[in-house]
């Protein structure tokens, strides 16, 4: 399986040629990473080469890193029905800088891509009408950024003296607590105070 | 008709020469035919669609962010409530991806049970869309013989979890609990009447003249659409596509078992329909597959790594160890090993795939949801197009969409 998909990754490689910075096979998945403009170029290769036939587009996310200067990761899945193989195609994109959109080629990202835009306001070049889709009419930013609270800005309830539904910012009866769970238990791989000790202790019994 | 036109223009409508004569209506959020909470704005040439737009997201809960802020475990009974008419086959995908990045198999007992529950969520989530379809183009019986057959797979839910619907069940690392050997023979016994209910509904609408003028050659999409479209499950194999994840890229162990894919030709919603009525007679042969080979198969129903999978309350009323185990794992959870995966099951409507970014620690960095009814939804502009005003509700019918699911 893993041998078949670097194949793959390698014939790729030398296919798209600049395009593709780089591939790599984990958890029997392959991932390519490609540059943002050459988006459209890569799927539709993909589609269309006879040893790739990515003809279903699963799906299209965005990932935030907000620590660096592209922040978003774009992420395609592919399947191939017919060669019976996934592919995943990664590029980066910053608020800023528009996607290439791949509405032309698979009419399914129409609104994979209004997703992306709505949850994290990635833009999308050529898309026919980027609206918002999961969030509410007139929401305002995006709600799966990280820098976007879990709680929201705005809060709605239903005022029975203006008789309708009114927008009002966020009250918590309580701060809202985030605890920090990473412990030195097992599990982590950083080194734990007194842990060099570990070999010269007599050996205990039970526990496991 | 033309008569009226004229009369129209003469008294001065307001419409001038070139003016297009699409009006618009709002169709939803609240309608029966909606499965959910939909908003259709449909333009329309008299009775015939010339555009549809669903507005989605009026029931968006902001799963997938919650979930970031989730440990592994916390998460999974988000699942539930996607599709909440299969709930356990969502839970599986997730569980599947959680296992992968953390390299594990589950015992082979655990693997069957989710089997079992998996084809009980096929069958819950099938008679549920099989007979609603009925009901929106007009037969008021299939939904009462089809409901009355949820109530006892959804009891079989309740005997293992607990719970009816969110069952919180198979999770990382096996399933909740063993099943009592009198639940499997329970379900055993279900098999074979529900057959015959089966034979029942069909006899009400398989041949029906009303049912058959409402759904043969109505949405029909080809085979090369419906993969561009992103279509999976029976969206695809009603065109006659021979794919099925459980086949094709088999997990658990059902490459083991025996079950035929149907596969339909013409790709309308009557062919669809007929995918699902025999996917169901599938479904129960593998559900008795299981239960004779669970009947054989003992064994623990998780890993045996209580890093992972708490231990048993009686054993912590006497080992330290355990104690610990179990606040650990309630408080902070596991780690998962920084890496990503994207894993598909077979839900009932289509491929549910979940993609998990994991940066090594007890929460995920990003869990991407991905719902076989979103696609099959946005396609409901191409699938409308040109029919009747009548047959957009036939058509959202056979799409099978659950609103849990789309809009997350």
């Amino acid at each position: 399986m893993d041998q078949a998909l670097n194949k793959l990754g390698a014939y790729l490689a030398k296919k798209l040629g600049p395009k593709q910075t780089s591939f790599q096979v984990s958890l029997g998945e392959l991932t390519i990473e490609v540059k943002r403009d050459s988006i459209p170029d890569v799927i539709a290769f993909l589609r269309d080469d006879v040893r790739c036939r990515f003809g279903c587009l699963i799906d299209i996310c965005g990932v935030d890193y907000p620590e660096r200067d592209e922040r978003f990761d774009v992420v395609y899945h592919l399947l191939s029905p017919w060669l019976n193989h996934r592919i995943r195609v990664r590029t980066t994109a910053r608020a800023e800088t528009p996607v290439p959109s791949i509405v032309e080629l698979f009419p399914a990202a129409n609104w994979f891509e209004r997703e992306a835009y709505d949850l994290y306001g990635i833009l999308f070049e050529g898309h026919p009408d980027l609206r918002r889709l999961l969030t509410d009419y007139g929401f305002q930013g995006h709600p799966l950024r990280k820098d976007f609270p879990l709680t929201g800005f705005v809060e709605l309830r239903y005022d029975d003296e203006q008789k309708r539904v009114v927008y009002e910012p966020v009250k918590l009866m309580q701060e809202f607590r985030s605890f920090d769970f990473l412990s030195p238990w097992e599990g982590m791989n950083t080194a734990i105070p007194g842990d060099e000790k570990a070999g010269e202790a007599p050996d205990r019994k039970g526990d496991s | 008709m033309s008569e009226t036109k004229t009369k129209a223009s003469e008294l001065d409508s307001g419409k001038r020469e070139g003016d297009d004569r699409t009006f618009t209506i709002n169709f939803g959020p609240q309608h029966p035919a909606a499965h959910g909470v939909l908003r259709l704005v449909l333009e329309l040439d008299g009775e015939v669609v010339e555009r549809v737009d669903p507005h989605i997201g009026l029931l968006h809960r902001g799963t997938e962010k919650l979930i970031e802020h989730k440990t592994y475990l916390q998460a999974l009974p988000y699942f539930d409530r996607l599709d909440y008419v299969a709930p356990m086959n969502q839970e599986h995908a997730y569980s599947l991806t959680v296992e992968k990045l953390l390299g594990i198999t589950v015992p082979r007992r655990a693997q069957l049970i989710r089997i079992l529950y998996s084809e009980i969520g096929r069958l819950l989530s099938h008679l549920l869309n099989v007979t609603t379809q009925a009901m929106d183009v007009g037969a008021l019986t299939p939904p009462l013989w089809g409901f009355e057959e949820r109530e006892k797979l959804m009891v079989f839910y309740e005997r293992a979890s607990g719970s009816r619907m969110h069952a919180a069940f198979v999770r990382p690392g096996g399933v909740h609990q063993d099943l009592p050997p009198k639940l499997i023979d329970d379900i055993y016994a279900f098999c074979d009447p529900f057959l015959k209910v089966c034979d029942d509904i069909e006899t009400l609408l398989t041949n029906s003249r009303i049912f058959k003028q409402r759904n043969v050659d109505i949405g029909v999409i080809s085979q090369e659409d419906a993969w561009a479209y992103g279509f999976t499950g029976v969206m695809v194999r009603g065109s006659g596509a021979a794919w099925d994840l459980r086949k094709s890229q088999p997990y658990e162990c059902y490459d083991e078992l025996e079950f035929d894919i149907p596969v339909g030709k013409n790709g309308d919603c009557y062919d669809r329909y007929l995918c699902r009525m025999e996917e169901m007679r599938q479904s129960v042969d593998l559900i008795k597959q299981c239960c004779d080979l669970l009947a054989t198969t003992p064994g623990p129903v998780t890993v045996d790594n209580h890093k992972m999978v708490p231990p048993r309350r009686a054993k912590m009323k006497g080992s330290m160890e355990s104690l610990i185990h179990h606040f650990k794992l309630y408080t902070e959870g596991y780690h998962v090993p920084k890496g990503e995966a994207y894993v598909p099951v077979e839900a009932p409507k289509g491929e549910f795939g979940v993609y998990i970014v994991s940066h090594g620690t007890n929460k995920p960095y990003r869990c991407k949801i991905r719902a076989p009814s979103f696609p099959h939804l946005a396609a409901l502009d191409f699938l409308c197009r040109g029919h009747m005003l009548a047959d957009v509700s036939a058509v959202i019918g056979s799409i099978d969409i659950v609103f849990g699911e789309i809009d997350r």
